[in-house]
Parts: structure tokens; C-alpha cells; sequence
């Protein structure tokens, strides 16, 4: 039986579809989850995806954390449900608490629309588990604010704990320590701002994608530890 | 009561400001010398009502804290002022 992986739904969210192509692509069975109704449906594995949730109305992500199916998310993250917030989503979990620190406007102040090199500084996370530590990967990034920021003691934290799961190879955005993606304490909740759904298919010009999301099904099949 | 809240909303000192960074760095070539230090914020305005100023400044802690600023990066100052008239 396919894992059930829940792609939630915001008003301006525009990357739900290639999320819903990748992992569909990749035999899993992915729907909508609409960002009004306070449920995860009983999914294995929650994506947000990339956007302008709420037109990024104040601060990216700010109106879309109160959105009522942030709640379940929240709980759904509690009882260590896998879940993967991308682009605008890492901003939405970021903002929603689910994982430390902000995005910060790109250093430069240009919204970036390029192909990066991203390196996997840690396998141990829902998004990593089946790629190889050092492993670098080129991935599409489309983004304003995707610099990642946050106190030197979160920081340091994160560091020690090996939360920093992606780093960028060459830092297109200022970003503290080069962080393209990180995890939570739990490590079932990563966000990261490259799209890996956008490099899931050969048509695509990149495949690079498919180990991370190909690691999400994974860890959604896997039970949920209680 | 009615209430006029003025909200300024600022990056908390060294978070790094790209577009205060940026103006700063164009100033000269504009012909502007001597200026430095450039940060910039967001003004937010509202009304609000409330029984008396204590508990209109509460409510707007509460509202800055969980959603007109991000604590991470941002810091906030309130001002406040009864608007003038009978209370609407």
C-alpha cells in the first residue's frame, strides 16, 4: 500500500502540484490537505510546499501559521510525524515554531531563480536518511528570502546537535553558516529552501531531488515512534 | 476607549539588515556623505479599543509578540495615545 503523504494547501501556495507529481511519481500517494481545515487526515508524512502563502502578507509565513491546519500539523509534528517544509513552508514552520530561527531577506536584496550545489552535512533526518553524508546535490532554489538567520546560541546549538542537514556550496544568499536546510530536536521535522520536488525527473534537468524525497516515503512507511 | 497605536517594528541589533545595507552603501554615490547606521523597519498604525491604557498596551504586547513581529529577528516599540472625542 502506498504512504499517504498530505501536501497542505495554502491561498497562494503555487508548488503543491510538482510536490503532488514528485511524490506520486515516486509511488507514493500524495493529497491536498486545505489549509482551513484543522486536520492531517490521517496521513503518514506532511509537505509544505513552496508559495507566497497568503500573498507573504507582513512576514513570509506570518497569516499562514494561525491557518487552522497548522494545528494538526503542530500536533502531527508532537507525536514525530515526518514533516517537510520547503521554501516558503520552511518559512511557514519556522514562523509556526516547529523549527528555530527565521529567513531573513537574500543578502543583495535579489529574489533568486537559479540551480544551486547543496552538500548533506547530516543523514539523519526524515529528509536525509538515504543520501551519503558529503553528498552534493544540485537542486533548483526560487527564492527572496531564503536567508537563514538566527541567535549565535540557536546557532551553536544546532551545530552540536547536527541539525544542519543541507548546506549550500556556494552561499547564494547569505545565510548563517551556509544553511540551505535544517531539523528539528526531533529530527522528524526538516525545512529547507531548495525545491527538491522541482529535481525529481529527468524532464526536469536534475534528479538530485529524488534521494530526499525518496528518504521522506521512507521515513512516512517507517511507524511512527511513539 | 479608542486608542491610536503607532507599532514600529525593527530589526533587533546585529541581525543583519540587507536593505538598510544597501542604502547605505548607495548613499554616497547619490551625493549624500556622512550618513551611517542605516536600519530599516516597518511603521504599523491602528486603532484599538480597550477599557483604559494598561489593557490597550496588553492587548498590543500580545499582538506584536505573536504576530506583527517575529521575535527571532525583530524588535518592537508601542506608542499610544487616547483619541480625542466620546469613546465610539
Amino acid at each position: 500500500m502506498s504512504v499517504r503523504i498530505g501536501v497542505v494547501l495554502f491561498p497562494g501556495s503555487n508548488c503543491e502540484q510538482d510536490a503532488i507529481e514528485a511524490i506520486d511519481d515516486l509511488g507514493g500517494a500524495a493529497e491536498v490537505l486545505w489549509h482551513g481545515d484543522d486536520t492531517v487526515n490521517g496521513v503518514d508524512a506532511v509537505v509544505v510546499p513552496g508559495g507566497f502563502a497568503h500573498g507573504d502578507a507582513l512576514r513570509p509565513g506570518a497569516i499562514a501559521r494561525f491557518s487552522p491546519v497548522m494545528a494538526a500539523v503542530g500536533a502531527f509534528a508532537a507525536a514525530g510525524g515526518p514533516i517537510v517544509g520547503i521554501c516558503n513552508g520552511f518559512q511557514v514552520l519556522t514562523e509556526a515554531g516547529l523549527l528555530p530561527g527565521a529567513l531573513q531577506k537574500n543578502r543583495g536584496l535579489k529574489f533568486l531563480c537559479t540551480t544551486v550545489d547543496v552538500r548533506v552535512d547530516s543523514t539523519n533526518s526524515v529528509l536525509t536518511s538515504g543520501t551519503k553524508p558529503g553528498q552534493v546535490l544540485r537542486i533548483p532554489i526560487n527564492h527572496f528570502e531564503g536567508n537563514y538567520t538566527c541567535s549565535p546560541e540557536t546557532l551553536a546549538q544546532l551545530q552540536a546537535d547536527d541539525r544542519v542537514v543541507l548546506r549550500y556550496v556556494a552561499n547564494p544568499n547569505g545565510s548563517m553558516d551556509d544553511i540551505a536546510g535544517i531539523c528539528s530536536e526531533g529530527r522528524n521535522v526538516v525545512g529547507l529552501m531548495p525545491h527538491p520536488e522541482r529535481a525529481a525527473h529527468h524532464l526536469l534537468g536534475s534528479t538530485d531531488g529524488v534521494p530526499l524525497l525518496q528518504s521522506l516515503l521512507d521515513a512516512a512507511s517507517a511507524p511512527v515512534p511513539a | 476607549m479608542i486608542f491610536s497605536v503607532h507599532v514600529d517594528v525593527s530589526l533587533r541589533p546585529g541581525i543583519a539588515d540587507p536593505q538598510g545595507a544597501t542604502i547605505e552603501r548607495s548613499l554616497p554615490t547619490l551625493g549624500f556623505d556622512g550618513v551611517d547606521g542605516v536600519r530599516v523597519g516597518k511603521s504599523i498604525r491602528f486603532r484599538i479599543e480597550a477599557t483604559d491604557e494598561a489593557t490597550a498596551r496588553a492587548h498590543v504586547e500580545d499582538l506584536c509578540e505573536r504576530f506583527l513581529a517575529n521575535p527571532v529577528i525583530e524588535d518592537t516599540s508601542i506608542a499610544i495615545t487616547a483619541e480625542a472625542g466620546a469613546p465610539a
